[in-house]
């Protein structure tokens, strides 16, 4: 009896060990995932390195798909410039150029105002109620690179948000049953 | 260790890895191409020059703008963003950059042209302080690669002059 009792110890003993080292493992990509990003973060300068574009507003130039590098500096915005910012009240940051600046002479700062390659009119209308002009502080970034297409698998993702849960589903499945 | 999953595995990072490779290599290829562009612009008429109801001036202009942008596309380039903006100082601002007129070239046979022209865009100053003010018109250029990092550039053109009066 002692011998099957040690058997059977030594196998629970090794599965909650392999376990334990598999879980470990996705641990550690989850992490190193995350240094990345955060790391892109502090080289860049910007509080998101990478977007994608969503909107038809900078045709031909950006499609919808297309993923954008930006790179933030404290040189003061020009015109003519790329840039992505936030408006109050709106979640989803938007991608446009840059068609006026105004800098003041004593306080050094800048107004801007903004306006899709593809639209008709400047993004007056888009801004929050009573806001004529964006400030550099609204700014997350600009544009440098480009990569066309790359963006589509995180607009699919948002958009059938099924296809988000098979996929992370899928992954969970090969991890468990992986045998090595 | 062959087995069908990780065989594809691999194929995919490999491909991946090589296709990214490829858009580095296209995007530093563009630091290859040394541009001569060159251009001139011409300020053919004032067509009107108000101040607004809320005491900011406001001009409106007929330009001729000239400009042969085509030592600028190289083979990973999509498309040329050129615009043209006036720049000048006031009193109360170090700094104003208005954007007059834009244009999307998709290609280097449309990168030689001259057009007639009114500002596309609204030429409205913060204040009053247009009258007589000297300003600089820059035409600037945005190259829009298929792949890769974007470059920017301009061509500033100075001694353009608004009248002393409304008109």
């Amino acid at each position: 009896m002692g011998w099957i009792g040690e058997s059977i110890e030594s196998v629970k003993s090794m599965k909650i060990r392999d376990s334990l080292f598999q879980f470990i493992t996705l641990g550690m990509i989850v992490s190193s995932a995350l240094i990345i990003w955060k790391g892109l973060m502090c080289i860049t300068g910007s509080e998101s390195p990478v977007v994608v574009v969503l909107s038809e507003s900078m045709e031909p130039g950006f499609q919808r798909g297309d993923i954008l590098f930006l790179q933030m500096s404290k040189d003061p915005i020009r015109t003519g410039e790329i840039v992505v910012f936030n408006i109050q009240g709106r979640d989803i940051p938007i991608v446009h150029r840059v068609i006026e600046v105004h800098e003041q002479r004593q306080s050094g700062e800048v107004r801007i105002l903004t306006k899709g390659d593809n639209n008709d009119v400047d993004d007056r209308m888009l801004y929050a109620q009573g806001q004529f002009w964006l400030k550099q502080e609204h700014i997350m970034g600009r544009a440098v690179g480009f990569l066309p297409y790359v963006g589509w698998a995180t607009i699919i993702m948002t958009e059938k948000p099924i296809i988000k849960y098979i996929l992370i589903g899928a992954l969970g499945l090969l991890v468990i049953t992986s045998k090595d | 260790m062959h087995s069908f999953g990780y065989r594809a595995n691999a194929l995919l990072t490999f491909a991946v890895t090589i296709l990214a490779l490829m858009c580095a290599i296209a995007s530093l290829s563009d630091n290859l191409n040394t541009p001569s562009p060159s251009a001139q612009i011409e300020i053919l008429n004032i067509n009107w020059f108000q101040k607004q109801p809320h005491g900011n001036d406001e001009v409106s202009l007929t330009l001729n703008i000239t400009a042969d942008l085509q030592s600028l596309f190289t083979w990973n380039t999509k498309q040329l963003f050129i615009f043209v903006a006036a720049e000048y100082e006031t009193p109360k601002n170090a700094l104003n950059q208005v954007s007059l007129w834009d244009a999307i070239i998709p290609a280097k046979e449309f990168a030689k042209f001259s057009i007639h022209t009114s500002n596309k865009y609204r030429f409205i100053d913060q204040g009053h302080n247009l009258r007589s003010k000297e300003f600089n018109l820059t035409l600037h250029w945005h190259v829009m690669p298929k792949t890769g990092k974007m470059f920017a550039n301009k061509i500033v053109m100075s001694g353009y002059r608004l009248p002393e009066d409304y008109r």
